[in-house]
């Protein structure tokens, strides 16, 4: 029997695949007892860096406590975090992107913190951006506290725009098309005006929450891409590759973002906070007065200029042992002080509104749009579904903008997955399994 | 005639037998049926939190599988892999090992390490290494496409490009493994079979067809079939090279099911793609079998 062999390695390889799901059994310890109570705490990338510099000073104010601090990658954070709650293996305390959150309270891995919220003295909800701590409050639970904050703005040529002759971004969907054609008039054959690069969803998802659409319907337990706030978004969108104002391509299809930015290829990006130190770093001296950021224009000149909430929240785990120690490690970063240090050091935007009144921040009108942006975000479908649904939106726009369907059959059949997509949540929700969403 | 074995005997062998066979079992057996109840269950991220909200689906995590787009695009991938990437590998493995068993070639003990290299090498590592040659303006690939004249590919970025890309890794990376079954199937030849063909008048493509080809032929049926297998299981070359992409044409069926059952823990989901790419896996290997036999 000489088959037996590489039969035996082919299924085995699925019995390790598999043994990986039910070998998550035993987890390991917690901290080591003794005088000091150590804590452990995650944190992705280049945070994961500077919060070890950030906790010296924690750790100076409370000699009993010592933190260890482990650095996680983004690409592995999402599956580290997860097994590690299915194997008992959580840290004390972790950074977690907020649209994570909602998975992760669905897997009742975090400790709800209302109780320590309300006896804390400084943390309280009102002094962090209200758009961003909505993303933290899961069915109206609290679950983590903001660390920094992130958001889309409009990234543009101020030169181009104002030969265009506009001397600002129009704040109305109508009149900022308006400026782009204008722009679009002036620019070189085979140039567009607005990069959306075709591979991402924020930029159509962002448009739909500005019309007003909620995205999903029913409790969340149904697509509404199909009402009308959405097809209204849709129709914008698809509507800038139609007249030529956007080119149908993916950011992979751009070599250098930078270089056509410069070169004119495009003259509007919509982008976050990182890019603000790129654009200085990577055009040319002589392009450094040439662009402005603008906040988000929006369907109506007086309407939902919104954007999408981002950034990092601070959790604390259910499993953990030292709550009241990782509960002061919160309160320690979520310091004006601490968290203008942690903007110094790594370029991260704070969560904390009174620390935008520092200098480093203020005195830049570029960042000033990101604040002014903060003050109008509004979180994405809270659902542990959404990463898959996003993913599924981009999909589908992609096909409208390509041809490949019409935005209506696109727009139905996107429903029809999302459905599939929720059909779990949808049961759960009949059954009363799980808490009702919005109210 | 033997006789039956004594009872103190079999005794003997069950106690010999026993730790290998509850290792199989409990790492092996336990596993695979739990995979399979579990393919049977809609067990999700729901039911990470309170395992009481799963519930038992019957086949439905199969049929939704077999009616997703995105199951029919990995089985494509996959095959796409399987069919062009397993026999170039073998080509290439052969064809190394016949260089290393020719009379004339010196120092073969240093090109069989050198070529054995890249399979004990981490494919992390390789990968590091194997994003700079494919990169489309610095990559060492589109350096020597342009000396010929041919224009810059991008590698990575092209959906039309990326399954080639993985393919080239994969094979560099696996190809010394099977050079060595071979080099030690071309030892089992008798010297005596090609001096005979030779004195037959047998020139050497004569000799390759008539006396190489056969005398591997059982060598060939287990490289064949374990390199199918494992071409089947591609995972990690996507995983860390492309993450599936561009426009998901590098995902392959074990991607799939790995993003189903760890990055949207739907387990039972994945249970069943699992299942499905064994049965697939078998039939391939049996319809091999049946090819070799009818040669034979």
């Amino acid at each position: 029997m000489r088959c037996t062999a590489p039969f035996a390695r082919g299924a085995g390889a699925f019995a390790a695949l598999f043994g990986l799901a039910c070998a998550f059994a035993a987890g390991c310890g917690n901290a080591p007892a003794g005088a000091r109570v150590s804590i452990r705490l995650w944190a992705m990338g280049r945070e994961g860096e500077v919060v070890q510099e950030l906790l010296r000073g924690f750790e100076a104010e409370n000699p009993g406590i010592q933190v260890r601090v482990q650095q996680i990658p983004w690409s592995a954070a999402h599956e580290k975090l997860l097994t590690a709650h299915v194997g008992r293996a959580s840290p004390d305390l972790a950074q977690l992107g907020n649209t994570w959150i909602a998975e992760f309270s669905a897997l009742q891995a975090l400790e709800p913190l209302g109780p320590w919220i309300e006896r804390s003295s400084t943390i309280d909800s009102s002094s962090f951006f209200s758009g961003i701590w909505d993303t933290n409050v899961i069915e109206g639970t609290v679950y983590g506290v903001p660390w920094y904050v992130d958001t889309r703005v409009l990234f543009y040529r101020s030169d181009l725009l104002e030969r265009a002759g506009y001397d600002s971004i129009p704040a109305g969907w109508g009149v900022w098309r308006d400026a782009m054609k204008a722009v679009k008039a002036g620019a070189g054959p085979g140039d567009f005006v607005f990069f959306l690069p075709v591979n991402e969803w924020t930029h159509v998802v962002i448009f739909g929450l500005q019309a007003g659409s909620r995205l999903l319907r029913d409790d969340d337990t149904r697509g509404d891409f199909s009402g009308p706030e959405f097809r209204r978004a849709f129709a914008f969108y698809i509507d800038l590759f139609r007249d030529g104002l956007a080119p149908p391509v993916a950011n992979t299809e751009i070599s250098n973002l930078y270089q056509e930015f410069a070169r004119g290829y495009f003259s509007m990006y919509i982008s976050g906070p990182w890019n603000l130190g790129e654009f200085a770093r990577r055009l040319p001296p002589e392009m450094q007065s040439a662009w402005a950021t603008a906040p988000l224009p929006g369907p109506d000149e007086d309407g939902r200029r919104v954007s999408v909430a981002g950034g990092s929240s601070l959790v604390l785990f259910r499993s953990s042992r030292h709550k009241d120690e990782a509960w002061r490690v919160i309160e320690y970063l979520s310091r004006p002080e601490q968290q203008i240090a942690f903007y110094r050091l790594c370029g991260d935007l704070p969560a904390r509104e009174e620390a935008w009144q520092d200098s480093a921040l203020a005195a830049d009108p570029k960042m000033g749009t990101f604040g002014e942006q903060l003050e109008r975000v509004v979180s994405t479908p809270k659902i542990p579904e959404w990463e898959q649904i996003a993913i599924r939106v981009q999909e589908c726009a992609e096909q409208a903008v390509r041809g490949a369907v019409e935005p209506d059959s696109a727009l139905a059949a996107l429903d029809r997955d999302v459905d599939r997509i929720l059909e779990k949540r949808r049961w759960l929700v009949e059954h009363g399994r799980a808490a009702r969403g919005r109210p | 005639m033997r006789s039956p074995a004594a009872p103190h005997e079999s005794r003997a062998a069950w106690i010999f037998a026993g730790p290998a066979l509850a290792l199989i079992a409990l790492f092996f057996v336990l596993p695979l049926l739990a995979g399979f109840v579990l393919s049977l269950t809609d067990f999700d991220v729901y039911a990470i939190g309170s395992p009481g909200v799963a519930r038992f689906v019957g086949l439905g995590n199969y049929l939704k599988t077999l009616e997703s787009r995105d199951f029919w695009n990995a089985l494509r991938n996959t095959l796409y892999f399987v069919v062009v990437g397993a026999p170039i590998s073998l080509l290439v493995s052969l064809g190394a090992a016949m260089l290393l068993s020719a009379r004339l070639v010196r120092f073969k003990s240093v090109f069989r390490t050198i070529y054995f290299a890249p399979v004990v090498t981490t494919i992390v590592a390789v990968a590091v290494v194997w994003r700079y040659l494919y990169h489309p303006h610095y990559g060492l690939l589109n350096y020597l496409l342009g000396l010929v004249g041919l224009g810059p590919v991008d590698w990575l970025g092209d959906p039309h490009w990326a399954m080639p890309a993985i393919i080239l890794l994969s094979v560099w990376k696996n190809f010394g493994y099977n050079m060595l079954i071979f080099v030690a199937g071309l030892q089992s030849i008798p010297d005596e079979l090609y001096e005979a063909a030779e004195v037959d008048g047998a020139g050497p493509w004569s000799r390759f067809r008539h006396v190489t080809l056969p005398g591997l032929a059982p060598t060939f049926l287990f490289v064949g079939v374990t390199v199918m297998i494992g071409y089947f299981q591609l995972f990690v070359e996507p995983y860390v090279m492309t993450q599936g992409g561009p426009l998901r044409s590098t995902t392959s069926v074990v991607l799939l099911m790995y993003e189903q059952g760890f990055r949207w823990w739907r387990m039972g989901a994945a249970s069943a793609i699992a299942f499905i790419l064994l049965a697939i896996t078998l039939a391939g290997t049996l319809v091999q079998m049946r090819l070799q036999r009818a040669r034979r």
